[in-house]
């Protein structure tokens, strides 16, 4: 996850309170959302961007995952996300998300 | 009417692990952590090794982009046995070479090499094929390593290394006061210019265009060449055809981000079209601050790191000869400010409205082209593999559009795609690289087509949230026109 991502998740967890951000991924393959979802829980596992060991422990979701889809009115989903719905590992990224709400805490 | 055609595409990368530690990311990194440069210095490739990598060996020309299918992934575990320094119009240039460029295209004496170094640098460049004797002169005689060693103490300019930590010369500042104009961005912009001369005098010295037939010359490259009081002012094309021998010629520099190559090819297209110009190169030199960009994603790997290395691109746009495939300038795709940024908006724009002009569909085109990012170096940083996820999602598209089955999207990056094989550049690694292959695949009859898909990432300049994308065509030249 790129440094200004980071820092900007950072500000708004501060600004708002950890309890009230919540973090919606759209990355590509089931590896990036896997990392992604440690650098907002537990910190930035490359130590390279603002939460570098900060535990932000976000609760973290995927665009992807049909809890996030339900929250969406089909037509704009389905506008906006139905080609990469298609064409991403949907299985590989929502079983990725299951295991590091898991495994991040 | 004229038809603009594809004469020729170079592709050049110089190896340059000596400058990994002047990248961005490493700059800054290193700056926090002093054990870190010494990690990095110690997983940095040689050269043998750069040449010996597949996806550079596809880079210039050498192998096609489908072969790396042979290859297990990461690349970084294959060494090429029959591995060439040169392709046919392209080079892979070692880093001691390249401080030698950068000292030939050093206008204001701010590049220092040691003596011994540069001596024995002349003598290594002595038989390259795209070397002038004028060359030798600009190299000059050099700086003992006492005199080098004192100016860096003195601060105000950036050393180069060979080898890892064998300090060779250095780059001083420009201006005393400008900030952009310190020996940070000047060794910046060289680089840029330095590989860009490579480049294009390989397109030249390959391809059936002389320098003096060149009008105009298009830089689509991603620096800002300019001073405090117009930082970006350009222009670093007439600044390259200058080392180039194109007396004839004057240019500018497009600038769009990563999408910059699409949009320079489509502009050209449409002045050789209009009989404005009848000869144009488009040429894109290296980044320096991209070097060593996702190096923490190889470290964690245990791989080398891959971005030791910048790209060049030139490309020679030009009147129709009656056999390079042709610019169809009816299949432009443009990515509009209306567009919408979802990933069907961007290619609705780029690939199914123009297809749609003269009635084709997607998988009427033999080869798309679209960001040829490396995954060696984008996967275990963690970005996944750049091309493979564009590829599955124009193919989500042709299965929403009714033209294939879901069943078939697996096998369509390997028909209409390619795997990534372009150093990690931004504007080099947009679609463009494929131009050279495309075009010898065409003339082959290997394929008949090929669609090229540049996008650009405005956002992060901050100032507008738009993306952007530009498309074009290229096809078999029926032969028609013949001069």
């Amino acid at each position: 996850m790129d440094q200004v991502v980071q820092g900007e998740l950072k500000k708004a967890a501060e600004a708002h309170g950890q309890e009230n951000v919540v973090v919606l991924l759209g990355s590509p393959d089931a590896d990036s959302a896997d990392i992604y979802a440690e650098t907002v829980t537990i910190g930035d596992p490359t130590y390279a961007g603002p939460l570098a060991g900060v535990a932000l422990n976000l609760p973290v979701h995927h665009i992807l995952e049909d809890m996030v889809k339900e929250e969406v009115p089909q037509e704009i989903y389905d506008e906006q996300v139905g080609v990469a719905e298609l064409s991403l590992e949907k299985e590989a990224i929502c079983s990725a998300m299951e295991e590091a709400r898991v495994k991040f805490v | 009417m004229i038809t603009p055609v594809v004469k020729g595409a170079s592709s050049v990368i110089a190896h340059t692990p000596g400058l990994v530690r002047h990248g961005s990311k490493p700059t800054r990194e290193t700056a926090k952590n002093d054990h870190l440069l010494d990690e990095i210095l110690a997983n940095l490739r040689n050269y043998e090794e750069a040449v010996a990598y597949p996806p550079n060996q596809v880079f210039i020309g050498n192998m096609r982009p489908d072969d790396l299918n042979e290859y297990a992934r990461p690349w970084t575990n294959v060494k090429l046995t029959d591995a060439e320094r040169f392709g046919p119009s392209g080079e892979i240039v070692p880093e001691d070479e390249f401080y030698g460029w950068l000292k030939i295209a050093d206008e204001f004496q701010l590049v220092y090499l040691e003596k011994t170094f540069l001596l024995e640098l002349k003598e290594k460049l002595t038989n390259h094929p795209i070397i002038q004797p004028e060359d030798f002169e600009r190299l000059g005689e050099g700086k003992d390593i006492e005199v080098i060693e004192k100016a860096l103490a003195q601060g105000k300019a950036e050393p180069l290394h060979v080898n890892g930590n064998k300090l060779v010369g250095y780059v001083q500042t420009g201006h005393d006061e400008d900030p952009f104009l310190t020996a940070e961005i000047i060794l910046e912009n060289l680089c840029n210019k330095a590989s860009g001369i490579i480049a294009m005098r390989h397109v030249l010295y390959s391809f059936d265009v002389t320098a003096e037939d060149v009008d105009y010359v298009f830089g689509c490259d991603e620096e800002a060449v300019g001073d405090r009081y117009q930082r970006g002012g350009g222009n670093i094309a007439k600044s390259i055809a200058e080392h180039a021998a194109c007396v004839n010629a004057t240019g500018s520099d497009i600038k769009a981000f990563c999408c910059a190559p699409a949009h320079s090819v489509n502009i050209a297209a449409g002045l050789i079209q209009a009989g404005i110009y009848e000869e144009i190169v488009i040429i894109g030199g290296g980044s320096l601050a991209k070097l060593g960009m996702k190096f923490a994603g190889n470290l964690k790997h245990d791989m080398p790191i891959v971005e030791d290395q910048m790209g060049a691109i030139a490309m020679i746009i030009g009147k129709d000869d009656g056999k390079s495939p042709v610019i169809r300038t009816d299949s432009i795709g443009k990515h509009d400010i209306s567009a919408g940024s979802s990933a069907q908006a961007i290619y609705k724009s780029l690939i199914i409205k123009p297809l749609e002009r003269f009635g084709r569909g997607i998988l009427d085109i033999d080869k798309y082209a679209v960001e040829l990012h490396n995954p060696d170096v984008t996967e275990p940083n963690g970005n996944g593999n750049v091309p493979r996820t564009n590829y599955r999602t124009i193919a989500a598209m042709a299965v929403l559009r009714g033209e294939m089955e879901k069943a078939e999207m697996n096998h369509f990056e390997n028909k209409h795609g390619m795997a990534g094989f372009s150093p990690t550049q931004g504007h080099i690694a947009s679609a463009i690289p494929f131009l050279g292959h495309a075009r010898e695949m065409i003339m082959n009859g290997d394929i008949n087509n090929a669609m090229f898909v540049g996008k650009g990432s405005l956002f992060l300049g901050k100032m507008t949230n738009l993306s952007d994308g530009m498309s074009f065509l290229i096809e078999k030249n029926e032969g028609v026109n013949e001069p």
